[in-house]
């Protein structure tokens, strides 16, 4: 029973640790360049989706995506679907519902580890 | 779903979307509101209009096979399909179709970089493939070799050339579709073709001679509903060994004249980078005299806007050069470049820029304190693609509520001379004014010379940003603003090098030669190859024969 427990979890820890390095990797490949935690290209202190949502929450909220701890797929999915003003929607073929849902397993782990 | 293809019966649509469904799995297509929204065109001139241009479902195929499944379906229910690439072309319409109730065909899934070849320097990709996938997989190989980007640089090198997109590094590569070299497509009766050498089995030259033997259609691709592009070959720039820039400042008005002649001479001696031009006077322009005399009606006055200049102990006008090669080389360059227009222009000020060896560090493309204050991003100088310009369109500090949100403009192809820029200051800025719209053109206006051969001078619009109205109302404005620009411009031989499906008609419009001879051999070409006219009705002003009336 002891044994199953332990399989049982270890197999939900393996099944979310994938789902979070899929997660990074997508939130580096489609959402990191505007809001990712690095500088600006254009000498900028922060990436425009970045900056823009400093100037939106001050200190309420944290400027960085990854750094947020409300962000779960159904929130991200409004944004990403329906696009926030300047930031236009995606679409099925370039974020899909599955990999929104890894975003927000990233963004669980991401948000906690003071990444 | 809110919108039916033209002419077609809500059976009949059902029906083929079952179809698509058969050809290409039913998850990959998409017919619900929720599913098509980021189809729209998200800076659309007329949103939530009746004549938005919106599309009745998406089909999104994973293969060439699945594209010609897709374009038997439309022939038999006489359905328009719209493909796109990775839809990335945002303010040129991004997804959205030319006719309404298209079904747009999505080609990310095909996202294979097939080939980048170091040692002869070219790619061969799928449309799905973006810039910065393309940009990752060079760098994760450590090839030695250079993109060309748009900016922002999140879209397809099939996309973008085929829209006729421009980059900023070296001439050649800078246009786009001249560095195509070789494509494939899908045609509206389902046969597949390669122009060039890829037309010859066994050939190893597809991406090397792009002509191969007798006409070469490849042209006609761009911008033309002719084919659906599943393959293109494209040239890459060898990544230099060294990146030096510099700065050249020129006293009078009329010194703008031969400084256009230098660059133009270095420029197609492909000593220089893309050259970009500015103005020292905009540092005047919350002067409100000076902005009187840069925003008079019937143009600037050279004596005037002289003394401004000579008062205000500044030049007239300013281009950034940025030269890549050896560090030896560059040095040389910049030297002859200082020589040549000296020789020209009494007065002349040159300020060397920074000597950096390539690759540059990731600081060191982050880095703008360099010797002069530069308008030329650095990324994009050294082919990285980024968001960064989204900065244009994001909330400032200054407008945290009333930021920009989109924005609509044109670029028309103005000859390489300062009396075409002269002109067209004094052309657009009086056509705006008497359309009460302002689109910051002024006496300061410049082109941009991102096609090497060509200025292309720009009226932009932020929708939304400080005072500008985001309403629909606002953008019809606009649009409407724009449409009549376009006439002004055609007047004076001035044509747009690209625009949004919404104002394709205006622009081609404009291209009127002997009775619009070469629109209608556009158009018997379409007859012939697309008889159904499936295949991006409107796009580039080509419209099937069942359209034309």
């Amino acid at each position: 029973m002891g044994l199953t427990l332990l399989a049982t979890t270890y197999t939900a820890y393996a099944q979310d640790s994938a789902a979070v390095a899929r997660g990074k990797a997508k939130f580096d490949h489609s959402c990191a360049p505007c809001h990712g935690k690095g500088a600006g290209d254009d000498g900028r202190e922060s990436l425009p989706g970045t900056y823009s949502l400093k100037i939106k929450y001050g200190e309420t909220l944290p400027a960085a995506l990854e750094d947020r701890t409300d962000l779960t797929s159904e929130v991200i999915s409004v944004f990403v679907r329906m696009g926030a003003w300047s930031m236009p929607p995606f679409r099925k073929t370039e974020l899909s519902d599955a990999e929104i849902d890894d975003i927000a397993a990233y963004f669980a782990v991401s948000s906690r580890a003071g990444n | 779903m809110a919108v039916l293809p033209p002419n077609t019966s809500e059976a009949d649509f059902n029906n083929a979307l079952q179809a698509f469904a058969a050809a290409v799995g039913d998850e990959w297509v998409f017919s619900s509101d929720e599913d098509l929204k980021p189809f729209r065109d998200h800076y659309s001139p007329v949103p939530l209009e009746e004549d938005e241009l919106l599309a009745s479902a998406a089909v999104a195929p994973a293969n060439v096979e699945e594209v010609q499944a897709v374009v038997k379906v439309a022939n038999q229910y006489l359905i328009p399909l719209y493909p796109i690439s990775t839809g990335k072309n945002f303010a040129y319409g991004g997804p959205a179709p030319n006719v309404r109730g298209s079904v747009v065909l999505d080609l990310k899934r095909m996202d294979r970089i097939i080939e980048v070849n170091e040692e002869r320097n070219f790619a061969l990709v799928e449309p799905g493939v973006s810039y910065m996938d393309l940009y990752t997989y060079i760098q994760e190989r450590g090839l030695k070799v250079w993109l060309d980007c748009p900016d922002p640089g999140w879209g397809s090198p099939v996309g973008n050339t085929l829209d006729r997109g421009i980059g900023y590094t070296l001439g050649f590569y800078r246009d786009h579709n001249a560095a195509q070299y070789g494509l494939e497509a899908v045609l509206a009766n389902g046969d597949v073709i390669r122009t060039g050498m890829g037309a010859l089995p066994g050939s190893d030259t597809w991406q090397e001679y792009k002509y191969g033997f007798g006409p070469d259609p490849a042209g006609m691709f761009s911008q033309g509903n002719y084919g659906i592009v599943t393959k293109m070959g494209i040239r890459l720039m060898p990544q230099p060994a060294h990146y030096r820039n510099g700065l050249v400042t020129v006293p009078l008005r009329e010194d703008l004249g031969p400084l256009v002649n230098s660059i133009n001479y270095l420029n197609d001696l492909n000593m220089i980078g893309d050259p970009w031009y500015g103005s020292p006077l905009r540092a005047l322009l919350d002067n409100a005299d000076f902005r009187a005399a840069a925003t008079r009606r019937g143009g600037g006055i050279a004596e005037e806007l002289n003394r401004f200049a000579r008062e205000a102990n500044l030049h007239s006008w300013q281009v950034e050069l940025q030269f890549y090669g050896s560090e030896r080389t560059t040095e040389a360059n910049w030297e002859y470049a200082q020589e040549v227009i000296s020789d020209r222009i009494p007065g002349a000020r040159f300020t060397a820029g920074e000597s950096l060896a390539i690759p540059l560090t990731p600081e060191q493309l982050h880095e703008t304190t360099g010797p002069y204050s530069s308008n030329m991003r650095r990324n994009i100088t050294q082919g990285v693609p980024g968001l960064g310009i989204w900065k244009n369109l994001g909330r400032t500090q200054s407008l945290p509520d009333t930021w920009a949100q989109g924005h609509l403009g044109l670029f028309a192809v103005l000859p390489r001379s300062a009396e075409s820029i002269f002109e067209a200051q004094q052309v657009f800025a009086d056509t705006m004014a008497d359309l009460n719209l302002d689109g910051g053109i002024n006496a300061l206006s410049l082109g941009v010379n991102w096609y090497q051969y060509a200025f292309l001078f720009s009226a932009g619009f932020s929708t939304g940003g400080g005072n500008a109205d985001n309403s629909p109302a606002g953008k019809k404005k606009i649009a409407d603003g724009l449409k009549a620009l376009l006439v002004v411009a055609g007047e004076h031989g001035w044509g747009e090098y690209r625009a949004a499906p919404y104002f394709q008609d205006a622009v081609s419009e404009q291209y009127s030669f002997n009775d619009y001879s070469l629109r209608r051999f556009n158009e018997t070409i379409k007859d012939a190859v697309d008889p159904n006219g499936i295949l991006a009705p409107g796009r580039g002003g080509i419209w099937p024969g069942k359209s034309r009336g």
